[in-house]
C-alpha cells in the first residue's frame, strides 16, 4: 500500500516534470511566463511569489499526509482500537493562526500589484487605442491618428527612456468578448454597453498572439488576436500608410479622378458618415453609378476596376468600409488597407489571393459560423472582387 | 417483506420488518408503481442517486466527445456548433443533473437515518422535489429534439453553462434552446429549494431523543449548512432565469445591452449563485469524508466543534466571494481587492478542515478499504485544488489565469478530484446499507487505481495549456501554440476515467446480485444508520433510538470506554 502511494506520487512528479519540459520546449508564443511588458512582468513576479508559497504549503501538507498514511496504517491481525483523541485547542489554534498570517502576506502582495497595474497613471506620451469586439473579429481604432483597422493591432515599442504605453478602451458591438495577449498582460473583458480600460507597454518588437478569452458564440475559437510591436519609426510609417484613403477607380461624372495611394486622410467613418476630404459632391452612389457605366456589371474582365464595381454594387458595402469610396459599412472589418494585413478572418487564414477568393466564395468553408454570408456571386465576380481587394494596400 | 421497503436482493433478511407477509408476490407493474408513488426517503434517495448516475454517464460521454475533438489541432470531428452544445450540456448536466441530485440523494437517504428519524420532515415535498428535478433533466435533454440554438443552428443549448448575457438574448440566440436551458434550470432550482427546506426542517426538528446539536453527526450538520446555502444561492439564479425569460418573451431589457441593459448584472446574478454552488456541492463531499475517514482510521473525528464551526464558516464566507469569477470584467481596483481578500479567507476554514482530517489519521490504525482509498486520494487532491484556488484568488494573476484551461483544471480538481472521488467513496461505504450486499473489493481497487491514474493524467496536465495561453470553450486550437501534446495526454486520461466509471457501474450491478452479504454494520462504524438492518425497513428503526454521545454505536461496542463519559 505504502509503496503504491509513493509510486503514484513519483509518477505524478515525473509527469509534471515532463510536462514542464514540454511546455518550455514548445514553440509557444502565448505562455503567461514569457512576458514582454510592464504589467505582464508585474503579474509574473507576483505569480512566482504565489507559486513559491503554495508550493511550500503543498510540500508540507502532503508530506505530513504521506507520513500519517504510512506510519499509522493498520498492521495485519491487529484488531484493537487506537486511543481515541477528540481534539486539541493549541494545535487547532496554530493551524488557524498560521494560515491567517500567510493570507495577510499574500493579500498585501497582491494588493500592491493590483493597484499599481490597475490604477496606473496615463502618461502624456500614451497611445490611445479603442478596441471593439465583434462576433468574431476585432476592430482597432487609433483616435489620435484617425486610423481604423481590424484584427491586427500595431503598437510602438516602449522603453524606459521613451515610454509609449498603449492605453486601450475596450467595448463590444454585440456580446461579451475578452482581449487576451498573454505575453503583454492579463485579459480584460470586452462588454457591450460598457467601456473597460487596460494598458500595456510592449518592450520588445515582434508579433504577439492571443485570442478572445470569453465564449462569444460559434466561432469563439477563431477570434484570434495579433499584436505587432513596431519600432517607433516603423509605427510612424505604418500610421502614415494607414491614413491614406483609397480612390474610386472609375472617373466619376463631375468628380475628380484620384489615383490609388494618393494621400487623403482616412477618417475612418466616424458616425457612419462618409467623410472624404475633398469637399466634392458625395462621390457617387451605387444607383447613379450603375446608370453611368452599366456595361461593367457583366464585364468578364478581371481587374481592380471591375472588382470595385462589383464590390460597390453587390451587398459588400453594407458591411465593409473602404475609406475614400462609397463603401462605408460598419458591420464588418474595415478593408481600406486589407493588403497591409498578414491574415484574414481574424487570424484564421493567411492573406493570400487564394484564401481571399475562397473566403469571398463561402466564408463558412473557412470559418463556420462566420457572420459574413456567402453572397452566391459568380466565379468571375469573386475573382473580380479579389482583384480589387488585392489593390487595397 | 413490506411493500414499502426497498426490495432486498435475494437472500437478505430485513429482520426487523414486522409487517405481515404479502399474500402473493408483487408484479413488476406494482413494483414500478410503488417506486413512482413512494414518499419513503430511502427510496427517493436511491432514485436520486440512480438518476444522477444516469446523467453522469450522459455528461461523461459528452466530455469524451469534447476530448476527441481536442485531440488534434484543427480537428473536424465535431462542428463548432456541436462542440458548443457538448460543453454547455456537459457543464449544465454535471452541476444540475449529476452533482446536486447525487448529493441530495445521499442526503435524503442518510440524514434521517443518522439522526434517528423515521423519514424526512415533509415526505410528500420530498417526492415532489425529486420528480420536478427529474422533469427538469428530461426537459433539458428534450432540447436535442425541440430546441434551436445560436443563430438558428442545430439544437440543444449552446451558450455555455454560465450563459453570459447578452449571448442568451433573442438577437443572438433565436430559437428555443436557450429557453429549454432557462426553464430546466429554473425547474431544477424549485426542486433543490424544496429539498433544502426539507433537510433543514428534518435536521432541526426530527432528531431522536438525546441528540443535541452538539451530538449531531457531522454529515447532517454539513447537509444543513449546504441546505441553507441552497436557499440563499439558488433563489437569485431562479430570479435571473425569470428575468431572462422576461427579456426573451415579454420585451424586458434586464440583460439586453442594446436597449441599455447590463451584461454585468447577469454575471453578478449568476455567480452569486455559482460560487456558493461550489460549496453546495463540496460540503456534502466533506460530509462523506467526515464520516468515512474516522471509521477507517478507527478514531473519533479530531476537533468536532472546530469542524462544525469551519463548515458553517465556509457557508457564510462563500456568500461573499462570488465576484472572484469577475476579476477581468472591469470592476474597480477596490472591488477586486475586496473579493481577493474574501476569497482568500475561505482558505482558513478549509485549512482547518484539512488539518483536522490529517489529525484524525494521525495515531489511528488506518484500514485501506475502497471507501478509504478514495478518501485518501480526495485529501491529496483537495489540497492541490485548494492551492490552485489560492492562485486564482490572487486577482492580479487571475487576469492571466481567468477563463483559461488552468481554471478548467482547477474546478475539475474540485468537482472530480474532491467531489466525485468522495461520491465514489460514499457509494462504496453506504452501498451495503442500501442493498444489503458489499461491493466487490477487487473491482473496487481496479476502479480506484484507474480513476486515480486517469484523473491525474487529465487534470494535472490540463493546468499547463492554460498557463500557455489556451482559453476555455474553444472548439479547436492553433497547431503552433505548443498545446497539442498536452491536450492529447488530457484526452487519453479522460478515457481512462471513463473506463474506471464503467468498472464502477459493472460493480454496482454485479454486486447487487452476487455481492457478499453485508449484515447491518460491515465497517464496524459508529453512527445510527449502522444500528438498523441493511437495507433498513421502511420505518428505519423498530424502536426510536436514544443517544448519549456523538458515536452511539461506539458506546454500545465499548461500554468500558464510552464517548458519553467525556461529554
Amino acid at each position: 500500500m505504502k509503496l503504491g502511494l509513493i509510486f503514484v506520487r513519483c509518477i505524478i512528479a515525473t509527469a509534471l516534470l515532463v510536462v514542464c519540459l514540454c511546455a518550455r520546449a514548445a514553440p509557444s508564443s502565448t505562455s503567461i511566463f514569457s512576458n514582454k511588458s510592464t504589467p505582464a512582468h508585474e503579474l509574473n513576479d507576483l505569480s512566482m511569489f504565489v507559486l513559491g508559497i503554495t508550493g511550500l504549503i503543498f510540500l508540507g501538507v502532503s508530506s505530513l499526509l504521506v507520513y500519517a498514511i504510512v506510519k499509522f496504517r493498520a498492521r495485519k491481525g491487529d484488531t484493537t482500537e487506537p486511543p481515541q483523541v477528540f481534539g486539541s485547542m493549541q494545535i487547532e489554534l496554530s493551524w488557524t493562526i498560521i494560515p491567517i498570517l500567510i493570507i495577510v502576506v499574500l493579500f498585501l502582495t497582491t494588493a500592491r500589484v493590483l493597484f499599481s497595474v490597475q490604477d496606473a497613471q496615463k502618461p502624456k506620451s500614451a497611445l490611445d487605442v479603442i478596441v471593439v469586439g465583434h462576433q468574431f473579429w476585432w476592430e482597432f481604432r487609433y483616435p489620435q491618428y484617425n486610423v481604423v483597422t481590424a484584427n491586427e493591432l500595431h503598437l510602438p515599442v516602449s522603453s524606459k527612456e521613451a515610454p509609449r504605453p498603449a492605453f486601450m478602451k475596450l467595448t463590444s458591438a454585440d456580446v461579451m468578448h475578452s482581449f487576451w495577449v498573454p505575453q503583454l498582460g492579463g485579459k480584460t473583458d470586452v462588454l457591450p454597453n460598457r467601456v473597460n480600460e487596460m494598458w500595456m507597454d510592449p518592450q520588445e518588437t515582434g508579433l504577439f498572439v492571443g485570442q478572445c478569452a470569453q465564449f462569444c458564440g460559434p466561432e469563439h475559437a477563431k477570434m484570434l488576436l495579433r499584436v505587432y510591436v513596431d519600432t517607433p519609426e516603423q509605427f510612424k510609417a505604418w500610421i502614415v500608410s494607414q491614413q491614406k484613403a483609397q480612390a474610386e477607380l472609375m472617373p466619376l461624372p463631375g468628380g475628380p479622378h484620384r489615383s490609388a495611394g494618393e494621400t487623403a486622410p482616412n477618417l475612418g467613418n466616424q458616425g457612419g458618415v462618409v467623410n472624404i476630404a475633398t469637399n466634392k459632391v458625395p462621390p457617387n452612389s451605387p444607383t447613379t453609378r450603375g446608370n453611368v457605366i452599366t456595361s461593367l456589371g457583366e464585364s468578364q474582365e478581371i481587374s481592380a476596376r471591375t472588382g470595385q464595381y462589383v464590390f460597390e454594387h453587390e451587398a459588400c458595402i453594407s458591411c465593409h468600409t473602404v475609406s475614400g469610396t462609397v463603401a462605408t459599412g460598419r458591420y464588418g472589418p474595415d478593408l481600406t488597407h486589407l493588403m497591409s494585413r498578414d491574415t484574414i478572418a481574424s487570424g484564421v487564414a493567411s492573406n493570400t489571393k487564394e484564401n481571399l477568393l475562397n473566403w469571398i466564395g463561402d466564408p463558412n468553408q473557412i470559418k463556420p459560423g462566420s457572420m459574413m454570408p456567402a453572397m452566391h456571386l459568380s466565379d468571375t465576380q469573386n475573382k473580380q472582387i479579389t482583384a480589387y481587394l488585392m489593390t487595397l494596400k | 417483506m413490506g411493500t414499502d421497503s426497498i426490495p432486498a436482493p435475494h437472500g437478505i433478511e430485513t429482520g426487523l420488518d414486522r409487517t405481515g407477509p404479502v399474500s402473493r408476490p408483487g408484479t413488476y407493474l406494482e413494483l414500478i408503481h410503488s417506486w413512482i408513488v413512494t414518499v419513503d426517503h430511502k427510496r427517493l434517495g436511491i432514485l436520486y442517486i440512480c438518476y444522477a448516475l444516469l446523467f453522469l454517464l450522459v455528461a461523461g460521454s459528452e466530455a469524451m466527445l469534447i476530448r476527441i475533438q481536442l485531440f488534434f489541432p484543427h480537428n473536424n470531428f465535431l462542428s463548432p456548433y456541436t462542440f458548443n452544445r457538448m460543453f454547455t450540456m456537459h457543464g449544465t448536466t454535471m452541476v444540475f443533473l449529476m452533482g446536486m441530485p447525487m448529493l441530495f440523494g445521499f442526503g435524503n437517504y442518510l440524514v434521517p437515518l443518522m439522526i434517528g428519524a423515521r423519514d424526512m420532515a415533509f415526505p410528500r415535498l420530498n417526492a415532489f422535489s425529486f420528480w420536478i428535478s427529474a422533469f427538469s433533466g428530461f426537459l433539458l435533454y428534450y432540447s436535442f429534439i425541440g430546441g434551436v440554438g445560436l443563430y438558428g443552428t442545430g439544437s440543444a443549448p449552446d451558450v455555455a453553462w454560465f450563459a453570459y448575457a447578452p449571448l442568451t438574448e433573442r438577437p443572438f440566440s433565436p430559437g428555443h434552446s436557450t429557453d429549454y436551458w432557462a426553464v430546466a434550470v429554473l425547474a431544477n432550482g424549485i426542486g433543490s429549494i424544496g429539498t433544502a427546506i426539507n433537510i433543514i426542517a428534518t435536521v432541526f426538528c426530527m432528531r431522536c431523543k438525546g441528540m443535541k446539536l452538539s451530538r449531531l453527526p457531522l454529515l447532517p450538520w454539513l447537509y444543513a449548512t449546504t441546505s441553507f446555502l441552497v436557499l440563499v444561492a439558488v433563489s437569485p439564479l431562479t430570479a435571473a432565469q425569470a428575468m431572462l425569460l422576461i427579456d426573451r418573451y415579454l420585451g424586458g431589457h434586464f440583460f439586453d445591452t442594446q436597449m441599455g441593459g447590463s451584461a454585468i448584472l447577469w454575471a453578478h446574478f449568476f455567480w452569486i449563485f455559482g460560487h456558493p454552488e461550489v460549496y453546495v456541492l463540496v460540503l456534502p463531499a466533506f460530509a462523506f469524508a467526515n464520516e468515512i475517514i474516522p471509521v477507517f482510521s478507527r478514531k473519533a473525528i479530531f476537533g468536532y466543534p472546530a469542524m462544525v464551526a469551519a463548515s458553517v464558516g465556509i457557508g457564510f464566507i462563500s456568500l461573499g466571494v462570488w465576484a472572484h469569477h469577475m476579476f477581468t470584467i472591469g470592476m474597480t481596483s477596490f472591488g477586486n481587492a475586496f473579493f481577493t481578500l474574501s476569497t482568500m479567507l475561505v482558505s482558513i476554514p478549509t485549512g482547518i478542515k484539512t488539518f483536522n482530517w490529517l489529525a484524525t489519521l494521525w495515531g489511528g490504525k488506518i484500514r485501506f478499504a475502497p471507501p478509504m482509498l478514495f478518501a485518501i486520494a480526495f485529501l491529496f487532491q483537495w489540497v492541490i485544488a485548494g492551492l490552485t484556488g489560492i492562485m486564482l484568488s490572487v486577482s492580479a494573476w487571475n487576469w492571466q489565469l481567468h477563463n483559461s484551461y488552468f481554471v478548467v483544471a482547477h474546478f475539475h480538481y474540485v468537482l472530480v478530484g474532491a467531489i466525485v472521488f468522495m461520491v465514489f467513496a460514499a457509494i462504496y461505504f453506504w452501498y451495503p446499507k442500501m442493498t444489503g450486499r458489499m461491493l466487490d473489493e477487487r473491482l473496487g481497487k481496479w476502479h480506484f487505481w484507474l480513476m486515480v491514474i486517469g484523473f491525474h493524467m487529465t487534470f494535472d496536465v490540463m493546468h499547463f495549456p492554460g498557463l500557455l495561453g489556451m482559453p476555455r470553450q474553444i472548439f479547436t486550437y492553433e497547431p503552433d501554440r505548443g498545446w497539442t501534446l498536452l491536450n492529447q495526454i488530457v484526452s487519453v486520461g479522460g478515457f481512462i476515467q471513463a473506463i474506471a466509471v464503467l468498472v464502477l457501474v459493472y460493480n454496482l450491478v454485479h454486486s447487487y446480485f452476487r455481492g457478499a452479504v453485508a449484515g447491518p454494520d460491515p465497517w464496524d462504524a459508529w453512527t445510527l444508520e449502522w444500528s438498523t438492518t441493511s437495507p433498513p425497513p421502511a420505518y428505519n428503526f423498530v424502536v426510536d433510538p436514544v443517544v448519549a454521545s456523538r458515536r452511539p454505536l461506539w458506546d454500545l461496542k465499548h461500554p468500558e470506554d464510552p464517548d458519553s463519559a467525556f461529554e
